[in-house]
């Protein structure tokens, strides 16, 4: 079988992000999933035994004083290096905007070919294909890259893990970067998080609303039926327009893209760049005052009415079946 | 200060957009073509410092079919003073590594000190050309930045990640992509419109680049679409009136679902 780097995650603290299951279980698929992680020197041992329990059956540690202060670039050295050593069949990341970042300049460098944002992986013989979903899901594409390795970027929590838990091959490699050609991070400004509720991508509740709400107060009805079916909170473009969220709740074309088992749009038109972003979920249930709004074509349960009536009098039906 | 503002055509998201069951491409013919609302926001950006610094060039740059032409004299209707257009029957299909390397070999042969693109196109949506660009040419990169500032030998900026925010910069001459977090653009007006038409207006061939497809693309891994299908369209489930039980009835949908 063939190794499969897939580049690790690491949050600022140090931890595995979320996304690392999910890319392990995407390398296992179609190969020997070898973890690769950029850290500051020491910092990587800790990660071992997670990476192993999460379907890594090797792991390369890459130590580096430059982590965290050159963008991308220690993690676009790393995975070099490790093609040069372990001449992979493919080579993994995450399809967040660091991720992609590192799979642009490695292909450049390496001149291997690039999949963007698979949302599944397979071998056929010694082909790799990968599939997509385009233009919000109106389309499925299957594609591949002539010549090997290709780089694949997978799309965040779209392939379920964790792969089966191996004891980890761990090799430590250290790593100096040329700083002349890389971005420099002055500082990390990390995102605080008040809530408990689940992140949007990959969520399988996602409970979003729209300019309908009518201000940022009244949009905590949004978050209120969010916790109660313990989904995670998104948005219109047009609500976030509005000021009444932050962008990164915002859900279609040009926002993040989610496929949950149940979608919940509260005063959403359902404009097709909306749509875009969220038609691919399994159930979708709308509520608008708007009789003709373009959300009811694809919603499978649809209220014409009020959302300021409906939303509480479901959380109390919710929360009494709760009790029951 | 040179600016070079990458600008792709891309079919209207306001229309549907299909792709070719034969070649997986997107059937550009069968949409409306419009330059992508996002790299209007570069150029907005690029404008902008223009604006305030005299003796800013702009310099608008695509590659892509002969249509494109109407999207680079938008741009310079609202401001750029001349247009770059890579045209080269080779480039058809194009994936993102050959994309990369054209725009690049133009670049070189334009001259900048910072190249400014939309994050990622609203057809494509890969967000990946403007760091292989960078690589391609020996410099830094920043893309997704939700600011720019501009200075005379560096740009610096904040971009989030799902994770976290980064401040971070780089030294110029770099590549910067930017998120629809920058402002909207400027609309073009009459006299931009009549003074476009006499602002050079450059079509370049790969030949013309200096780049021979057979010797730059060898062995240049190139993705290709195997499959495309088109799913079914959704369609409309139940649709109720509220007649003051709804919120019950919606709860009674999610538990035959099994949602709750």
């Amino acid at each position: 079988m063939s190794n499969i780097l897939a580049l690790i995650e690491v949050s600022s603290n140090g931890d595995l992000r979320d996304s690392t299951s999910s890319l392990l279980a995407a390398a296992a698929r179609i190969g020997s999933p070898v973890a690769v992680v950029v850290t500051r020197p020491g910092a990587g041992s800790a990660l071992v035994e997670r990476l192993g329990n999460l379907g890594a059956a090797q792991v390369v540690l890459a130590e580096s004083d430059q982590a965290g202060t050159l963008l991308v670039t220690p993690q676009v050295d790393a995975l070099a290096a490790a093609v040069s050593t372990l001449a992979p069949g493919a080579i993994l990341t995450v399809n967040s905007v660091e991720g992609r970042d590192v799979a642009a300049r490695l292909g450049v460098r390496i001149g291997a070919g690039l999949v963007i944002d698979a949302v599944n992986l397979r071998s056929e013989g010694l082909t790799i294909v990968a599939t997509h979903s385009v233009f919000g899901g109106a389309y499925t594409v299957e594609s591949t890259v002539q010549g090997r390795p290709l780089i694949v970027t997978v799309r965040e929590g779209a392939i379920e893990g964790p792969a089966d838990a191996a004891v980890p091959v761990v090799t430590t490699v250290s790593l100096t970067s040329d700083a002349r050609n890389s971005a420099v991070i002055d500082e990390v400004i990390d995102l605080v998080v008040t809530s408990t509720r689940p992140g949007l991508r990959g969520a399988t509740r996602v409970v979003s609303g729209g300019r309908g709400l009518g201000s940022p107060e009244k949009f905590a009805l949004v978050d209120q039926l969010a916790d109660a079916l313990g989904a995670a909170v998104g948005a219109s473009r047009a609500a976030v327009d509005a000021g009444f969220v932050g962008q990164t709740c915002q859900v279609g074309q040009t926002g993040v893209t989610v496929s949950p088992q149940l979608y919940v749009a509260l005063g959403i038109s359902g404009a097709i760049q909306h749509r875009a972003g969220m038609q691919t979920a399994k159930t979708i249930v709308a509520i608008n005052k708007d009789a003709d709004a373009p959300i009811f074509d694809i919603a499978d349960f649809g209220i014409v009415g009020d959302v300021f009536t409906v939303v509480p009098q479901l959380i109390a039906a919710i929360e009494s079946r709760g009790k029951k | 200060m040179k600016i070079v503002v990458l600008v792709k055509q891309v079919p209207d998201t306001y229309g549907e957009r299909t792709l070719d069951p034969a070649t997986g491409w997107i059937d550009r013919a069968g949409s409306d073509a419009v330059i992508d609302e996002i790299d209007e926001r570069a150029l907005e950006v690029a404008l902008s410092y223009k604006d305030s610094h005299k003796g800013t060039e702009v310099v608008v740059l695509s590659m892509g079919s002969k249509a494109v032409t109407v999207g680079l004299r938008k741009g310079l209707a609202m401001g750029a003073d001349s247009a770059v257009h890579v045209l080269d029957a080779a480039l058809e299909g194009a994936d993102v590594g050959w994309t990369a390397a054209a725009i690049a070999a133009a670049l070189t042969s334009t001259g900048f000190d910072l190249v400014i693109a939309g994050n990622e196109s609203t057809d494509g949506g890969g967000g990946v050309v403007p760091a292989m660009v960078a690589e391609r040419l020996g410099l830094a990169h920043m893309t997704f930045l939700e600011s720019v500032d501009i200075s005379a030998d560096q740009v610096a900026g904040e971009r989030t990640t799902g994770q976290g925010t980064l401040r971070v910069h780089a030294s110029l001459p770099a590549v910067i992509s930017i998120t629809e977090n920058l402002p909207e653009a400027r609309f073009p007006n009459f006299r931009g419109i009549m003074s476009a038409k006499k602002k050079p207006f450059r079509v370049a061939s790969l030949g013309d680049l200096g780049i021979d497809p057979a010797v730059a693309f060898a062995g240049v891994g190139r993705s290709v679409v195997l499959q495309a299908t088109k799913r079914p369209a959704r369609t409309a489930g139940t649709k109720i009136v509220d007649e003051g039980n709804a919120g019950v009835k919606l709860a009674d949908f999610l538990v035959a679902g099994h949602l709750i």
